[in-house]
């Protein structure tokens, strides 16, 4: 039943476009029907992706609190000027935009921590994964699992152990500790933050480090055992060097997705106790969306620089393992 | 003795990195899953036993029961030593270290106990009140409904149009083609909140803000998708095409007709995506959607947590009914979701 009408679906719709995509063939010819094929795609593309490129420079330097163009006036790089305004990068209070630069300072931090502790995580679980082991298949979906919670529902879960009369206060006044009001004290906010994006974000990478891993041939192995290399070698002078591509793309994929991370966080903590776990698209959104006036300027202009960031580090990281793989 | 469920397929011996290998995945289990069967354990309690501190594991309600000359219904108590223990009393009031209580059976009698020799009479209770009120009281139809439109939509579209470019990436050969190929590619590298402001422009100046199209155009042109679906088509020999093209097929058959079910598993990873990506979105859905009437579930959620920071009864239930679907894709498709990943390491 449910297949038959799936086929009539799927008919229907062919039947659809039939005649007017044959019209469309006749009209251009057999070879450049394709740019028919591309337009729907590429119209999209250049409405909601190019088109927001370009105009991301015209809102970065015009000011006023107008989303339309026509309305804002022309203010050069004024608010690349402020949001730079320092009197010492390291003292966030010392700039004229404090905010910007303490969510720069806290992302640069969850950055670090988070990408250094998840890989160190992820590669430790794919290589005890990748023994041969009983129920590989099972552990492999425990870890993945949270992967595909959505941040709302990852932030609620730990939102609910982590408050103050949560399972976790209980335990630790159970085992003797005295309770902590997690959320409401900057360093455990931060480190919960940390702590709850590696672990909604971990399962990914596990699963490329692990496919990694089975790709490496197994008679490299074979080969050392033969020739008594203890295991721990083994792991640092073949696995880890072989396993080098594609560490290098988790790490351009975390740290991508390190310096954008809201979504979790702005569930979990608001970017609060104050400004603690306020990280960089957070600033955005408050600046640009948020709050009123909406600084449609400075938000794009903070963004543009976030660009730049991104940019840097990638090609840094890309010209890091060249530079390592040209040396071998 | 546990060789047979520890042990390394096809291997005897169980040695210390055994140990510790389990004892690592024991650990990350309980860490993974710990947290969401918390939630789903929490979600049955009544809103009392969510007060209740320490909170118990399973969904045990403290009984209350209605006594002759009291508003309010007692909470019972069996007192487990002194000179009632044995008993089974409700308790009117805590005064300091002794508590005022009284049999049921003969509410005149105030009878006092110390707080130490009694423990809560408790049942145990499936608060399904949770669950009804998130559909009476929240309105949680209406969220689901607009959660699956978006999502639904915003596949079929994603589909349609990733494949239609793909197609004519990978089987046709014409000037520029290389050109268009790069530029899609090239947007993989930048990532989407980098253009909040400007595309916020354009969804407000086409009338898009607080409509689901707001969400869903911006949201269907995934260069994931037509990376991923041009790579499978490549596979696909040209031969097949030419003899359909023989027999006076049209390119929108063969396209139709041949193409796309020939790539079948790569449309389901992207199905798969689609999906995950959709259900999931939060920041540009709080973006572009400000009005509740058209929020999705997880902005639901979000406004949701603000608004009742008490009332967590409803908030845990529709927290577990907003994971349940992801869930079920997940149990049946576990399968194919992780091998398209692994195998084409998107997200």
């Amino acid at each position: 039943m449910l297949k038959a009408t799936a086929t009539q679906l799927y008919d229907g719709a062919f039947n659809l476009f039939e005649r007017p995509m044959l019209a469309l063939q006749r009209l251009f010819g057999q070879s450049r029907i394709a740019w028919v094929f591309l337009l729907p795609n590429l119209l999209i593309f250049g409405l909601f992706t190019f088109l927001p490129i370009i105009l991301n420079f015209v809102f970065a330097t015009t000011g006023g609190d107008r989303i339309l163009l026509d309305d804002r006036p022309f203010v050069g790089a004024e608010h690349f000027a402020s949001l730079l305004d320092c009197e010492s990068y390291f003292d966030p209070n010392s700039c004229h935009r404090d905010l910007f630069w303490r969510a720069v300072g806290n992302t640069g931090w969850f950055v670090l921590m988070q990408v250094g502790f998840m890989i160190l995580f992820s590669l430790i679980t794919a290589l005890i994964l990748n023994r041969d082991i009983v129920l590989r298949g099972f552990f492999r979906a425990v870890f993945f699992y949270p992967v595909l919670l959505s941040p709302v529902v990852v932030a609620l879960i730990w939102k609910w152990i982590l408050q103050r009369n949560g399972v976790l206060n209980a335990g630790l006044e159970g085992a003797g500790f005295g309770t902590i009001n997690w959320l409401l004290e900057a360093d455990w906010a931060f480190f919960w933050v940390v702590f709850v994006s590696i672990w909604c974000n971990m399962g990914f990478y596990v699963l490329i480090l692990l496919a990694g891993l089975q790709s490496i041939p197994t008679d490299v192995y074979e080969a050392a055992e033969m020739d008594g290399t203890p295991r721990w070698r083994s792991l640092l002078r073949i696995t880890l060097p072989l396993l080098m591509p594609t560490m290098l793309v988790v790490m351009v994929l975390s740290v991508i997705r390190a310096v954008q991370a809201f979504d979790e966080i702005y569930v979990l903590t608001g970017g609060g106790p104050g400004s603690a776990t306020t990280l960089l698209i957070q600033y955005i959104y408050d600046v640009g969306f948020a709050t009123r006036p909406r600084l449609y300027g400075l938000a794009a202009a903070a963004s543009l620089l976030m660009a730049g960031v991104l940019f840097v580090l990638t090609m840094m990281q890309l010209a890091a393992t060249r530079k390592q793989s040209g040396d071998n | 003795m546990f060789g047979w469920i520890l042990g390394r397929r096809g291997r005897h011996g169980f040695d210390l990195t055994d140990w510790l290998a389990f004892g690592f995945l024991g650990l990350g289990v309980v860490l993974m899953l710990g947290p969401v069967l918390w939630l789903v354990l929490s979600s049955f309690k009544t809103e009392a036993a969510l007060q209740e501190y320490p909170p118990k594991f399973l969904p045990l309600a403290p009984i209350e029961r209605v006594v002759p000359g009291y508003e309010q219904p007692l909470q019972m108590f069996t007192v487990t030593a002194g000179e009632h223990a044995g008993r089974e009393l409700a308790q009117v009031r805590r005064i300091g270290l002794n508590a005022q209580m009284v049999d049921p059976a003969n509410p005149e009698e105030r009878l006092n106990v110390n707080i130490g020799d009694r423990e809560p009479l408790r049942e145990f209770g499936v608060a399904t009140e949770n669950y009804t009120g998130v559909f009476s009281r929240f309105n949680f139809m209406l969220y689901f409904w607009n959660s699956t439109f978006i999502t639904i939509v915003a596949t079929v579209l994603t589909v349609l149009f990733n494949s239609m470019a793909a197609f004519a990436l990978a089987k046709y050969k014409f000037t520029g083609r290389n050109a268009v190929f790069v530029l899609i590619i090239a947007t993989l590298m930048i990532p989407p909140t980098i253009t909040l402001v400007p595309l916020f422009l354009v969804i407000s100046q086409m009338g898009m803000v607080n409509s689901h199209w707001g969400v869903i155009w911006p949201a269907i042109a995934t260069p994931t998708g037509v990376f991923l679906l041009r790579q499978y088509m490549l596979t696909i020999p040209d031969d097949l095409l030419d003899a359909a093209r023989m027999d006076h097929a049209s390119e929108w058959r063969v396209y139709w007709k041949i193409v796309l079910p020939l790539s079948a598993p790569a449309l389901a990873v992207l199905v798969i995506f689609s999906v995950m990506w959709r259900w999931n979105e939060f920041l540009w859905p709080l973006i572009v959607l400000n009005r509740s009437e058209v929020f999705t579930l997880q902005l639901a959620l979000n406004s949701f947590q603000g608004e009742l920071q008490t009332s967590w009864s409803n908030l845990l239930a529709m927290t577990v009914l907003t994971l349940l679907p992801i869930t079920i894709v997940f149990a049946f498709l576990q399968k194919y979701i992780t091998q398209g990943i692994a195998q084409s390491g998107v997200k």
